[in-house]
């Protein structure tokens, strides 16, 4: 490793940026951003959700049009106006989720993306092939629709490295891997390094990029704020420098006693068959969850955890109205206001179109999810709306979880991600709930805010609730979980109490008894 | 046996132009755009074909031009909903009335007059063959065409890379432009393939099925195109079978009452969009294929972030 770091100093530049500035509307996304990648480097590009990273990358793949600046191409200028210039120049990108297409098999997906004309059958061919030589086996005959994210994932490496890039862009690869997949994939890109290619690689987690990655640039507010040599660095510093100020760690105080609490959220033998082609069944699934704990259930992306989050929250009835129990009250036959009106709140994990109706105000949004459970406070006699109440207790809502916006009372849609999600996680906050089940609470919120959902999540378990909390960002559940169940495949596993849960354990759950997983812990073991 | 021959040879002359236009809206809902305008570009092909037809003496320019008017109705559509982004939905209703409205306008002195009627394929001795011979090589130009267009489109989407392209704009436009495939370009072809298509299917309605025009002669063809496809669930040989059960019940419930049976002649009328809307339900039972044939980003205005 040494001997990349020196490389670097060669002053190879294979990329070099110099003032890329890219404006939407009002928003500056990327201000005169400066970045220079070496031959045979890994580099890192950090920086919170809308610092601008996805923009630079998508400005280096042809995707925007920077409004000003330069872009060098070993050494000369170039202009790269469409992915196609990209790809012809070397650039490869791995997209974090949304360039595979789900009707087609593995091998049209990468053929939609080589040039060349030749047949599909070849090209299945030699993915098969690239595939095994850098151990990601891959079936290029099936349908993507089919795989799990990890997989999906591996379609995207091979169909950038068929186009043997230069530079490689990597868009967030880890956030839907288990442990032991980000593994496999960090071995792929130190081999990658060592044929000498150049990867700019995307992440907020700082523990890897520590791990892998030779420099860093950091991002904020769409400006450079310093580059480093993240080995130097501490995650802590390197946070400071993504965020600007100190970051408020969670404090979770153990609970005692807790098996003797009354239980709160009780799911008995849950099962349900696959509702589309492409969606899983959930087998037989027993979960209790009692007052004053938080209980985390991890997992792979689209293992199931979207379709049992929808059981719990009556979006699907249950056949068995006993397989879902609120307050021990059977509530699977009820629907989602019915069991609001038993103590239950529910965060899903979508917010536009599922946690907020993206062209109605905030306030709006409230009384759409709390008219039921609040009929009296906020509905006065007649049916009539009391706007006045409705209003102020938006504004409650909007100060306690900080919630940045642009006017007083906005459309939910006018809110940045992470904002809109400190709002709905607040509106169902404000019920102080005696169950409350959250699917992905911080998923796209930057490091203060979800620190704070997380920190309002422990305090409402430890004032009597039972929360539930659905989340891939395994980090996380060890922050807040008393104890941590893993979903695979649609199963349900027991849940781990925190003192006993390891990354490992969780990682080697979450990869189901798949022996390659097995064997891999074992040597690092 | 005589009587079976004309039958049959009716049935293909109700099922072409059902099957040309869907075949056509097959193509650019499988680009994920869905044009609610087949009716009236339907019946602007059929307009046009039979002015040119009747304006020079020619129905082969007749044809050509009913191809022209459909293409070129359509373009106004692709303009709005793909560079203006308008939703497809609504632009695609008002294409359908205004074609319609606009037909009838342009039609005022075509009407009563009498047309020209592209003639029949006339091979000397095969087409004298009994049976086979009428029915195989004694029909209208357009039964071949619709056939040939048939394996065409079947061949184009499933075994050609330009194919697989369209498909996956229909998929997921989004993935589409992220690998830097020109969406907006493909769609802009599928819909003007669509509407040279819906055209052509009312230039057999003007020309060949009943040579004259009159107001309103597509009369609801259009919709049933659109309904075959997505009763097919996007799959070519299926809109083709759908075609022609629902051209045999057709013809088949006119002679019954023709016949007299004491059924009452509405329910007779109706059993032609039961039979087929049962008989595609049927075969396309299998979800999962269902599914992967769903073209996922129908009907969403797709609008590229530069």
């Amino acid at each position: 490793m040494g001997g990349t770091v020196s490389a670097n100093q060669d002053g190879a530049n294979l990329l070099e940026v110099r003032g890329l500035t890219k404006i939407f509307g009002t928003l500056t996304a990327c201000d005169h951003v400066d970045l220079n990648i070496a031959k045979g480097e890994i580099h890192a590009l950090l920086g919170e959700n809308g610092a601008g990273k996805s923009t630079l990358v998508k400005m280096l793949f042809g995707s925007l049009e920077p409004n000003s600046g330069e872009i060098f191409w070993n050494g000369d200028a170039v202009r790269i106006t469409s992915p196609g210039v990209a790809k012809k120049l070397g650039i490869g990108m791995v997209f974090q989720h949304f360039s595979l297409f789900e009707a087609l098999t593995a091998a049209e997906n990468i053929a939609l993306s080589l040039d060349d004309g030749s047949p599909i059958s070849s090209i299945a061919a030699k993915a098969r092939a690239l595939s095994y030589s850098y151990g990601l086996p891959l079936d290029p005959e099936s349908l993507v629709g089919d795989l799990s994210v990890g997989e999906r994932q591996r379609i995207e490496i091979i169909r950038c490295l068929l186009q043997t890039p230069q530079l490689i862009i990597l868009d967030e690869p880890t956030s839907v891997l288990t442990p032991q997949e980000a593994d496999k994939l960090f071995e792929t890109l130190e081999r990658l390094r060592s044929e000498g290619k150049s990867i700019l690689y995307i992440s907020h987690r700082l523990e890897e990029v520590k791990r892998i990655c030779d420099r860093a640039t950091v991002l904020r507010h769409g400006k450079v704020v310093g580059h480093c040599n993240p080995r130097e660095e501490t995650a802590a510093s390197l946070a400071r420098m993504m965020v600007g100020n100190e970051v408020q760690a969670v404090v979770r105080a153990p609970v005692a006693g807790i098996e003797t609490a009354s239980p709160l959220l009780e799911i008995r033998a849950l099962s349900r068959k696959p509702a589309t082609p492409f969606s899983i069944p959930l087998k037989n699934i027993n979960l209790t969850v009692r007052a004053g704990e938080v209980i985390g259930i991890a997992g792979v992306a689209g293992n199931g955890q979207g379709e049992f989050f929808e059981s719990v929250s009556g979006e699907v009835l249950q056949q068995d109205a006993a397989s879902v129990r609120i307050r021990g009250k059977d509530a699977g036959s009820l629907g989602i206001t019915g069991r609001r009106l038993l103590g239950a709140a529910f965060v899903p994990e979508e917010r536009l179109g599922h946690g907020a109706a993206p062209r109605m105000k905030l306030s709006e949004n409230l009384l759409l999810s709390r008219h039921a459970t609040d009929g009296k406070t906020f509905v006065g006699s007649g049916g009539m709306v009391k706007s006045g109440t409705v209003y102020a207790a938006a504004q409650r809502i909007i100060e306690v979880m900080d919630v940045r916006k642009s006017a007083p009372d906005p459309e939910a849609a006018a809110l940045s991600g992470g904002n809109l999600q400190k709002f709905i996680v607040g509106r169902e906050l404000d019920r102080r709930p005696s169950v409350m089940v959250v699917n992905q609470p911080t998923w796209g919120v930057d490091a203060g805010a979800a620190a704070h959902i997380r920190q309002a999540l422990i305090e409402l378990s430890r004032s009597g609730s039972a929360v539930l909390v659905i989340s891939q960002d395994l980090d996380e559940l060890f922050e807040i979980s008393d104890a941590i169940a893993v979903m695979h495949n649609g199963e349900l596993s027991k849940p781990l109490p925190i003192a006993e849960a390891t990354f490992e354990k969780i990682g080697l759950l979450m990869g189901g008894a798949e022996p390659g997983h097995a064997e891999h812990t074992l040597e690092t073991a | 046996m005589d009587i079976t021959v004309n039958i049959l040879l009716t049935i293909a002359t109700a099922a072409t132009p059902l099957l040309i236009a869907a075949i056509g809206e097959l193509v650019v809902e499988r680009s994920g755009v869905l044009n609610l305008g087949v009716e009236g570009m339907m019946i602007m092909g059929a307009v046009g074909g039979f002015g040119a037809g009747y304006l020079t003496g020619s129905p082969w320019i007749g044809l050509l031009a009913a191809i022209i008017m459909g293409a070129a109705f359509s373009l106004l559509f692709a303009v709005m909903t793909l560079s203006l982004a308008t939703n497809q939905v609504a632009t695609g209703l008002s294409l359908t009335l205004l074609g319609l409205g606009l037909s009838g306008m342009i039609g005022t002195s075509f009407v009563g007059q009498p047309g020209v009627r592209l003639p029949n394929l006339d091979i000397p001795g095969l087409s004298s063959i009994p049976v086979v011979g009428k029915l195989l090589f004694g029909q209208d130009p357009i039964f071949y065409i619709s056939i040939a267009l048939t394996a065409a489109v079947m061949w184009f989407l499933f075994r050609t890379r330009t194919g697989l392209t369209l498909r996956s704009i229909g998929d997921s436009h989004t993935s589409a432009h992220a690998l830097g495939i020109k969406v907006i370009r493909y769609r802009y072809l599928a819909v003007i393939f669509g509407g040279a298509c819906a055209g052509l299917a009312g230039g057999h309605l003007s020309l060949v099925y009943t040579p004259q025009w009159v107001e309103n002669m597509s009369a609801g063809r259009g919709w049933i195109a659109l309904a075959l496809v997505v009763f097919a669930s996007w799959r070519p040989w299926r809109v083709l079978a759908g075609a022609y059960i629902f051209g045999a019940v057709w013809i088949g419930q006119l002679h019954a009452q023709a016949f007299g049976i004491p059924v009452p002649s509405q329910l007779l009328s109706s059993l032609p969009y039961l039979a087929t809307v049962v008989v595609l339900v049927l075969i396309s039972r299998n979800k999962r294929l269902t599914m992967m044939n769903t073209p996922a980003s129908l009907g969403q205005p797709f609008v590229p972030d530069r």
